[in-house]
């Protein structure tokens, strides 16, 4: 029963595929899935606008959009016909083409990325032996579109914000990949199914994700960081952020392709938070074992939105990262402690199960994060002051 | 135009760069961030600042001059509009100086009564400058929505007492236009004891975060003796560690019978500023309990005082307050008329606006903008 | 240790968050305008005459003696005396306003009229939902326009219409003794000192 309505959308692919004459069927089941995939995460980038502004609205005392039907939840369709309805405006020297282009290429990069994430049990699009590999290669695209975009708007400053993302995402990329080799290293195959499938049993009814143990834990914080700095979102948004004088790489694009750049960010944000449960939270598979009859795509989806409701709360809360500390950060303090874990998740790997392995990794761990954080305040001069009166 | 703009602003560096290399930029009038309408002319060097001149003037709206046409009355609620988010402080500002230039004696319950209106109005303007602080480092603004759910509430009491939340005119020569409604006293002791609880929740999230240290401390730093040259009063001058209250040094009204003290800064970098204004709000509301439990019934208003046809004799008086944002001085040449012949207003923003090109020389644009917001102007009160 | 202060201030986020679904001090939006706030007791926003009775004509206390005119900072009121008299709210005849309008685009809700006027004729309303879209003779309000009666000063400003009507109550007796000295043959010395006293007064 539960294994029913686990494949349920497996089964209807099948039957649905029977029904077509034998020689399409391949290429109509993958244009199947791809619509599948198109549709829910489109809709999952509509419903999270709304609960994305309902949330920031809620921690700021104040309802967020709630006239647009019921408890606002239509009001992506508002801001849908705001933006087709608005003027498409091109500067006059820009590179027209390029200008054309960055905003589909984005879009286009950001929803390839959703092939090679298992979503379900045996619901990937492809499963390719080197999913993880497919996945950076495709997300640097999107950062190149985001120079495209910078370079053909012709916009001193647009060119200055492009300059300002690329640089915060390559740097950010560093951790990001390193963090993820250490579950390579652990699940010894690069394939996102296979991965997965590593994550899936349970001892007693604990899960065996690789978020529980001390790399992983720390693998995972750092892939987080790498995460919200690669999509652009606060406290990393400096490149998009108001408080400089233009909005960026994006000034000069108005009407559909400014929705187009909003909707590739994010599809790219929940393509990397599924990233990073498919090689760190298990991916579909169920927190505890008694709880295996929950359908392992609504697993997938609920730890989804919950990343989705951290990013939000993190977004609600912190100050934004100015351009050289944001760089600081990455290289003084995410790149060293990423090689650290590397090694830790090799001494996790060739040590004996048991307790002295748990007490050797946290260590490691914890004691070098207390010396590079001191390290990164110290150096930065910054402390906790104490105020004097006037007598 | 421009050419002799860039070549009026130009400067070239150690490096020798020529013209080329410096970026002219304004920033505003039209600008999120600039707490009106303001503008400042940049040139930068890639992401330093190597000049900055403040341009303003586009809120002039001509306030000493129709003063000078109109009655000393008729000038009170001008004067609200001012500084408008804390406009109780200016029209106290004003009384005092018409009451030093006509010798007019304030009975005590008034004197009271603007104690606590004046240190309301500090509450509020602090934590509408820290809210809004938060909101130019992006914090989305939940800071700010904070302080202002606590600024609505001081805000409520302003209009049980004087009609209005803003444009409050309600001091007059010689004391105060009405007395505390019914009901209002309590209405204060409940603001005052809920504003702490809003405190210590502003400083746990924002105090310790060590993103807000990295972006405030060390950012926009600007020195004691330049603050003193300057002019500068207010929370700047203390956080660059002058010891210079006007509450303390004039003793204006009677605020030495109250118990409070004046915080000092030791840097004065943005997080200095920040802090000592956190500070400032904690003596306010230690003023606001004392002067709450202790006020005394009686009249709010000198008897011998007309509302109409008030001539004060000849002669000249100064009268300055420590409001919110530095010293606040109304400078008055009275020649036995009805309407002054010379109304001169001292706007402590205008005046701490002048060393904003010291602070930012060599930051980037994100930190002037965040020490920019540090100063705390407003512009109705720096073109008036 | 690194990180620590972003903590605290997540949870007070959260905190936020999750209060704001259960305490209403963590949801301070007031839905206009479906919702509304109650209304102060004290609030200004543009003035209005106030008339007695049921004739706004007959029962307008406004007398023409242009003293808010006059100290008006803004300038926004402009009134025409009449050429012939009525009984005012104390009964003397006096002088009314022929024209009496206010631009209310100019007033600026300063209040002063309201303090300096000596017959308790012009008071401050509380209405501030005015927009019009006719932007020169929809904010330039006539004596019709601006005549309220009593009975809506003591509904909006109770504590100040009880003060107000008091105020008149008084000058009211005082006239009412001085026409009954009057009519008093008896004494014509206590009449002339009476009536001495009376005008000073008033």
């Amino acid at each position: 029963m539960g294994d029913a309505a686990d494949q349920f959308f497996v089964n209807l692919l099948h039957r649905a595929v029977g029904t077509l004459p034998a020689g399409l069927r391949p290429i109509l089941s993958s244009l199947i899935s791809v619509v599948a995939i198109l549709s829910v995460f489109a809709f999952l980038f509509a419903v999270t606008t709304v609960l994305e502004r309902k949330g920031l609205g809620r921690i700021q005392n104040r309802y967020g959009p709630n006239r647009v039907g019921p408890l606002g939840f239509l009001q992506p369709i508002a801001d849908g016909i705001k933006s087709l309805t608005k003027e498409d405006i091109v500067p006059h020297s820009a590179d027209r083409v390029v200008h054309f282009l960055a905003p589909l290429v984005l879009v286009f990069a950001a929803f390839s990325l959703y092939a090679v994430l298992p979503i379900g049990r045996n619901m990937v699009l492809a499963d390719l032996n080197a999913g993880v590999l497919f996945f950076f290669a495709v997300s640097s695209v999107m950062e190149l579109t985001i120079f495209m975009a910078g370079w053909s708007s012709r916009n001193k400053y647009s060119l200055l914000g492009a300059m300002r993302a690329i640089a915060q995402m390559i740097s950010y990329e560093v951790p990001l990949i390193l963090s993820s080799v250490t579950v390579v290293m652990a699940a010894g195959s690069l394939s996102t199914v296979d991965i997965v499938e590593r994550q899936a049993g349970y001892t007693g009814f604990f899960p065996h994700w690789f978020v529980f143990t001390p790399w992983g834990f720390a693998g995972f914080l750092l892939f987080l960081i790498a995460a919200t700095a690669e999509s652009n979102r606060s406290p990393f948004d400096l490149p998009e952020g108001e408080s400089e004088i233009v909005a960026g790489y994006y000034t000069e694009y108005s009407g559909f392709k400014f929705a187009l750049f909003f909707l590739g960010e994010y599809l790219g944000l929940f393509a990397i938070s599924g990233l990073g449960i498919t090689l760190f939270l298990g991916g579909w598979a169920a927190p505890f074992s008694f709880l295996t009859w929950v359908p392992s795509y609504l697993w997938f989806f609920a730890k989804l939105i919950l990343l989705i409701a951290l990013f939000i709360w993190v977004r609600g809360t912190l100050p934004r990262l100015r351009m050289d500390q944001l760089m600081n950060f990455a290289w003084k303090f995410m790149l060293p402690m990423a090689l650290l874990n590397l090694v830790t998740t090799a001494v996790w790997h060739f040590l004996a199960q048991g307790v002295v392995r748990w007490v050797v990794c946290i260590l490691m761990i914890v004691v070098a994060y207390v010396l590079l954080g001191r390290s990164l305040m110290h150096g930065s001069r910054l402390e906790k002051r104490v105020y004097r009166f006037a007598e | 135009m421009m050419e002799a703009a860039i070549e009026e602003l130009t400067v070239r560096d150690a490096a020798g760069k020529g013209e080329d290399a410096l970026l002219e930029l304004s920033l505003g009038p039209h600008h999120p961030s600039t707490h009106g309408v303001f503008r400042m002319d940049v040139v930068l060097d890639g992401e330093r600042v190597m000049r900055l001149k403040p341009v303003f003037g586009y809120l002039h709206r001509n306030h000493e001059k129709i003063a000078e046409g109109a009655s000393y009355l008729a000038s009170m609620p001008y004067t609200d509009r001012l500084d408008y988010i804390g406009s109780l402080t200016n029209n106290w500002a004003y009384a005092l100086a018409v009451e030093k230039l006509a010798g007019i004696e304030v009975p005590e319950r008034a004197e009271y009564i603007r104690v606590i209106t004046a240190e309301l109005t500090r509450l509020q303007n602090h934590a509408s400058t820290i809210g809004f602080l938060t909101q130019e480092m992006g914090a989305s603004g939940s800071p700010l929505m904070y302080s202002f759910r606590e600024r609505e509430k001081i805000l409520d009491l302003f209009e049980a007492l004087t009609g209005s939340r803003m444009m409050c005119n309600y001091m007059r020569f010689g004391g105060c236009r009405v007395d505390l409604p019914v009901g209002w006293m309590d209405q204060a002791r409940k603001v005052v004891a809920e504003f702490p609880r809003f405190l210590d929740e502003f400083e746990r999230l924002l105090t310790g975060n060590e993103i807000l240290l990295a972006r405030t401390q060390g950012v926009g730093v600007l020195s004691g003796e330049l603050a003193i040259q300057g002019g500068v009063t207010g929370p700047i001058l203390r956080a660059s560690g002058v010891n210079y209250d006007i509450r303390k040094v004039d003793r204006y009204g009677i605020y030495e019978r109250f118990d409070f003290k004046v915080p000092l800064g030791e840097h004065g970098d943005v997080y200095d500023r920040y802090m000592v204004r956190v500070l400032e709000m904690r003596e306010s509301l230690k003023i606001l309990n004392q002067a709450l439990r202790d006020i005394p019934a009686g009249p709010i208003m000198d008897a011998k005082t007309k509302i109409r046809g008030f001539r004060p004799k000849a002669g000249e008086a100064y009268g300055r307050i420590e409001s919110a944002k530095g010293e606040l001085g109304f400078f008055l040449i009275s020649d036995g008329t009805g309407n002054p012949y010379r109304y001169r207003v001292r706007p402590p923003s205008l005046i701490n606006l002048t060393v904003l090109e010291d602070m930012c020389i060599g930051s980037s644009v994100a930190d002037t903008i965040v020490t920019f917001g540090t100063i705390d102007i407003v512009l109705g009160e720096v073109d008036r | 240790m690194l990180g620590e202060g972003i903590v605290k201030g997540m949870v007070e986020t959260a905190r936020n968050f999750f209060g704001s679904y259960v305490s209403k001090d963590r949801l301070t939006t007031v839905q206009f305008p479906e919702e509304r706030l109650p209304s102060i007791e004290a609030t200004r926003d543009f003035p209005f005459l106030v008339y007695d009775g049921e004739d706004w004509q007959a029962g307008m206390r406004c007398v023409a003696c242009q003293i808010c005119e006059k100290e008006c900072p803004p300038k926004c009121i402009y009134i025409e005396k009449s050429k012939d008299k009525k009984a005012d709210a104390v009964g003397k005849p006096q002088f009314y306003p022929a024209v009496f309008n206010i631009d209310v685009s100019v007033c600026m809700s300063c209040q002063i009229c309201v303090e300096v006027c000596p017959f308790e004729a012009i008071k401050m309303d509380n209405e501030f939902e005015l927009s019009t879209d006719d932007r020169f003779e929809g904010l330039l309000w006539d004596k019709a326009r601006l005549s309220k009666p009593n009975a809506h000063y003591q509904n909006i400003h109770p504590t100040d219409a009880a003060a107000s009507d008091a105020i008149l109550a008084e000058e009211k007796a005082k006239a009412e003794a001085k026409t009954k000295a009057a009519a008093d043959p008896k004494s014509n010395a206590t009449l002339a000192s009476a009536l001495q006293t009376a005008s000073s007064t008033q």
